[in-house]
């Protein structure tokens, strides 16, 4: 190879490969929305699905089958409420709406706002679970011993797989960084 | 566990090393190998380690003494005279083909274990296993009854770097806890396992698996124990500073003691707890 | 041949006028000096890597904290692994390719000399910015070398270092594989087609495709950390509504190539050094190639078995599991290859085929754990426990690091122009072999009994099994020093190597002068030299 066709054939190589490199960092960026969609269709990290009362009016009810549902509660270690479900466990039909209240408790001495994420287990249930109102994702502030009562709405879908027959729906509560960061330094480590 | 309380550490060190001695019977606790476990689960996949290992062992027997041969027989020291050939398309699809059977017949048995360990239907009762740094926390979901687990006390002093203490003097050095999970034999009870701060994960061997505790989310495993006994285990996931320091104690006992047990904790817990809309 | 036959490595005068001293070292574009410069480099922090390795097993010496607290053993174990693999054998693998894959396809030099130089320099700095966290406050990086959040963003000051040290490590690598990409596919002596290459060269193109595939998945990753630490993302925070378990399936995409990237080059060295000493053609040339394509490009769809504990549907469970126990079929033809190889040839046994030949006992060893651990199942039980301890070190230290010692005992005559010391090159052999298997072996029971791995202390029903084990370590760490003895006296004299060195050598490489001119196949070989990769 005569040097000019070289130097030409190595940046076309260098070129190319230099695509390939920013290619597939990006490709590692784009594997977070393709992880959100192959975790909807598998429930893997086990986040629900969300419906509109339209949608709820339409979903058919299967009176034939009992499915129960249980409701776990956690709090993250450096957030300083307590929260629990006002009941354990319920025994609900597919397809009718059923509302759920949890309560949450400041025990801080100062105002804290946190948020809640859902997360359900079976993961293959997650897809089937169905709420029409919640309060996770959304901000909730409670100020200094304050205690709220918070509903979920929720719809099991007729099409949750028949060897379900129990399925977990857990809360996680975590405090959002801007109040973390402000409020005062207080050791409220999970009681032992 | 009991053995060495009656006995004293230094029968057991004894006890140790005449176990290292015999490594037939080296099995029982502190062995060369998988323990087989308590639970149906943890037998199937003691036999399916043993069978892999030892399709392993055939294997590697077979390679190496070819080699091994080859290394005695053909040295040029011995006027051993290389042939030329270097390829044979049978041979190299044979060696290609053969594995690959071997590795079918393996997954065969492994694809019904990992079933049987992901149907978590038909559980008796529900326990919560919580991970924080550094400790546990369970919660029996049906009865409304918690507790934390930590290291045990003596442990916890006997770790500090320069403690003076000599672990060999201290009961179930690092795999002690306050508190144990109690529960009862004969139920498949299921677990649900998350965390409040960074990733833990829930190991007790003698149930056959570990599970991952990820903070906002749950998982569910299973295990069904059926026999009376203290079964021991440790996190299992890198978690922080004291990751080494929060071992895991699961206390098997008979159905009617773990009745009363839950009696008396929910008569001795001033604490409200979550109400049950249904009775099961 | 068109060169003289002088060995002056000093100046020479027909290309440019490169400075003499330091300062060489710094400008040089020589893709034999900067092949040098990747090996010491390695070496050092072989070395480094080394010490805290020693750290961790004189810790785990006796049950009971004795030495350091456990968030320095953690430090320790991170550093450890993030000085072996991004400092010790990758670059070792670079300084390789430097040296010998001009020289093997009958090149003047590597196709882009100068970012050559860059990709070496930028090193050191991202090691200084890594090691200078040991002494920072909060101590350095001790989430795992994994860095898995939550807990990675625990880390205190040196977290942005630890980011951007392997930003710097990443930047390197790319660099390093374009060049090798380039150099092969445009510098190559003519006729020397792509199925005469040395299984070498081959190896180190795969793996440099690997890195290219892989090393901005990692970049991508360790950006999302540092954004989730100090600009208000939520990749991995469930808070935010990203998810922590996302991290491990991102970073596990570059970490299952990243496993052959440090693994397969040792397939070619081996494939060179074993039919050097049998006297005979390679077996199989061509279906070791397509097994190493094989190899990676299986590694891209396995990644999920590092992590079989976090919960994952069956079916996800059930694909990682075939996809990594199929591994077994393309790595097991290689070793039977090589045992043909073998197989009615005439042996001889200098030092480079003794680590060749426990390369491939003892790497197979670390393949059949590696099967054993891919059954999911049964990784429920082995997962994170010192079993897959032993498992990697069996697969990293007797795999690739002897065949690195190997490659390095092979063609240091080549390098140096002078025999190394067969003795003591024997010597670092068998105390090497020994101490190396009483130190990783036993680690193999104490997973199984139940130890897990990243722990500072342990039980006391461990002690037996991690005594002998530190005691192996201790030896193995030892008997490295006689490789500096063999290197340096080496350097340094010796009985003067003939340029074919070894009786059965075969290649491009040995028909130079031993060692070779500054610039070699400035011309470039006559096609009828080149006799292809089997031999």
């Amino acid at each position: 190879m005569s040097d000019a066709k070289l130097k030409q054939a190595n940046s076309r190589v260098v070129r190319r490969l230099l695509a390939t490199t920013v290619l597939m960092f990006a490709f590692g960026y784009a594997l977070v929305p393709l992880y959100n969609v192959f975790c909807e269709i598998t429930g893997l990290n086990g986040k629900t699905g969300r419906l509109t009362d339209v949608e709820a009016a339409e979903t058919t009810v299967d009176m034939s089958r009992e499915v129960t549902i249980e409701f776990v509660t956690n709090v993250s270690s450096d957030m300083p409420w307590e929260f629990r479900p006002l009941q354990s466990t319920i025994k609900v039909h597919p397809g009718v709406e059923t509302m759920v209240e949890f309560e949450a408790i400041n025990i801080a001495q100062y105002e804290v706002t946190g948020s809640a994420v859902p997360s359900v287990a079976p993961s293959a249930a997650a897809r089937y679970f169905n709420k029409t109102e919640c309060f996770c994702f959304s901000q909730q502030s409670l100020a200094a011993g304050e205690t709220k009562v918070m509903p979920v709405r929720f719809i099991v879908d007729p099409g949750l797989p028949q060897k379900v027959k129990v399925v977990t729906l857990a809360y996680t509560f975590f405090e959002s960084l801007n109040t973390a960061e402000t409020a005062p330094q207080l050791a409220t480590p999970p009681p032992s | 566990m009991t053995f060495s309380k009656i006995f004293g550490s230094r029968t057991k060190q004894a006890v140790v090393a005449a176990m290292l001695a015999l490594p037939a019977s080296a099995s029982a606790e502190w062995g060369l190998n998988l323990p087989r476990g308590v639970t149906p689960f943890s037998r199937e996949i003691y036999d399916l380690h043993m069978l892999i290992l030892g399709i392993c062992v055939v294997i590697g027997v077979a390679v190496f003494g070819v080699m091994f041969y080859s290394i005695v027989a053909f040295r040029k020291s011995k006027g051993a005279q290389a042939a030329q050939w270097h390829e044979s398309t049978v041979v190299e699809m044979l060696w290609t083909v053969a594995p690959f059977l071997i590795l079918v017949g393996m997954a065969v048995p492994a694809t019904k274990a990992l079933i049987m360990m992901e149907d978590v239907s038909g559980a008796d009762m529900t326990i919560k296993v919580t991970g924080y740094q550094w400790k546990w926390h369970y919660e029996y979901i049906e009865e409304g009854v918690e507790l934390y687990s930590t290291i045990s006390s003596d442990s916890n002093v006997a770790r500090r770097l320069d403690s003076g203490i000599d672990p060999n003097t201290v009961q179930n050095y690092l795999l002690d806890v306050d508190n144990r999970l109690i529960v009862p034999v004969n139920q498949k009870i299921r677990f649900l396992t998350t965390a409040g701060d960074v990733i833990h994960a829930w190991w007790v061997p003698a149930l056959g698996w570990k599970r991952d505790a990820v903070p906002g989310f749950i998982n569910e495993s299973w295990a069904l124990i059926d026999e009376i006994g203290v079964y021991r285990g440790q996190c299992a996931e890198l978690c922080g500073k004291d990751h080494g320091f929060m071992p895991i104690v699961v206390e098997a006992v008979s159905e009617s003691d773990y009745a009363a047990w839950i009696e008396q904790q929910k008569s001795e817990s001033d604490q409200p707890v979550a109400l049950n809309i249904e009775h099961n | 041949m068109s060169e003289a036959a002088t060995h002056d490595d000093h100046h020479d005068d027909h290309h440019d006028h490169h400075p003499s001293g330091l300062m060489r070292w710094i400008t040089t574009t020589n893709h034999k000096d900067i092949g040098t410069l990747y090996l010491l480099f390695s070496l050092t922090m072989f070395f480094i890597g080394g010490i805290m390795a020693m750290v961790i097993r004189l810790e785990l010496f006796q049950p009971g904290l004795q030495f350091v607290d456990p968030q320095f053993f953690n430090s320790m174990t991170t550093m450890h692994a993030l000085v072996m693999i991004f400092g010790a054998v990758m670059p070792a693998w670079t300084g390789f390719a430097n040296w010998m894959i001009p020289i093997m396809i009958g090149a003047p030099d590597m196709a882009l000399p100068r970012l050559n130089n860059w990709s070496f320099w930028i090193l050191p700095f991202a090691f200084t910015l890594l090691l200078s966290t040991l002494f920072m406050p909060g101590g350095a990086p001790a989430g795992g070398w994994t860095m898995y959040p939550p807990l990675v963003l625990q880390t205190g000051a040196a977290f942005p270092f630890l980011i951007f040290a392997v930003h710097f490590m990443g930047a390197s690598s790319i660099a390093g594989a374009i060049n090798i990409i380039a150099t092969v596919f445009n510098m190559r002596a003519p006729g020397m087609t792509l199925m005469k290459l040395p299984l070498f060269v081959w190896t180190w193109i795969i793996t440099a495709f690997l890195l290219i595939a892989s090393i901005p998945v990692l970049a991508g990753a360790v950006t999302m950390l540092l954004t989730d630490k100090f600009f208000g993302t939520a990749f991995f925070s469930a808070a935010g509504g990203g998810d922590p378990v996302m991290f491990q399936h991102i970073f596990w995409f570059f970490g299952h190539p990243e496993v052959y990237i440090l693994i397969l080059p040792a397939f070619g060295i081996v494939s060179a050094i074993i039919p050097t000493f049998a006297r005979k053609p390679l077996f199989g040339y061509s279906s070791m190639v397509y097994a190493t394509g094989a190899i990676a490009f299986l590694s891209f769809i396995v990644w999920a078995h590092h992590m079989f504990t976090v919960g994952m549907p069956l079916a996800g469970e059930l694909f990682f599991m075939y996809t990594t126990i199929l591994i077994a079929v393309p790595t097991g033809l290689k070793v039977f290859n090589w045992v043909a190889t073998m197989w009615r040839s005439s042996m001889t046994f200098e030092t480079p085929m003794l680590f060749a030949l426990a390369f491939v006992v003892l790497f197979t060893i670390g393949g059949f754990s590696g099967l054993m651990l891919g059954v999911t199942p049964v990784d429920f039980q082995y997962h994170d426990t010192y079993f897959v301890v032993a498992h990697f070190h069996y697969v990293l230290v007797t795999g690739a690091v002897f065949a690195l010692m190997a490659g390095a005992y092979f063609w240091l005559p080549k390098w140096t122009g002078n025999m190394y010391d067969e003795k003591l090159g024997q010597w670092h052999f068998w105390t090497s072999t020994i101490s190396v298997n009483v130190l990783f072996f036993p680690q193999h029971f104490l997973g199984l009994a139940g130890m897990p791995r990243r722990i500072p202390d342990y039980a006391v029903q461990f002690a037996d099994f991690n005594m002998v084990s530190s005691i192996g370590g201790f030896v193995f760490g030892l008997s490295q020093l006689l490789f500096v003895m063999v290197v340096v006296k080496c350097i340094r004299g010796g009985e003067k190597a003939t340029d074919q060195v070894w009786e059965g050598a075969h290649g491009l490489e040995w028909t130079l002068p031993s060692p070779p001119p500054y610039h070699s196949f400035t011309v470039a070989p006559e096609p009828s030299s080149i006799e292809g990769g089997m031999r």
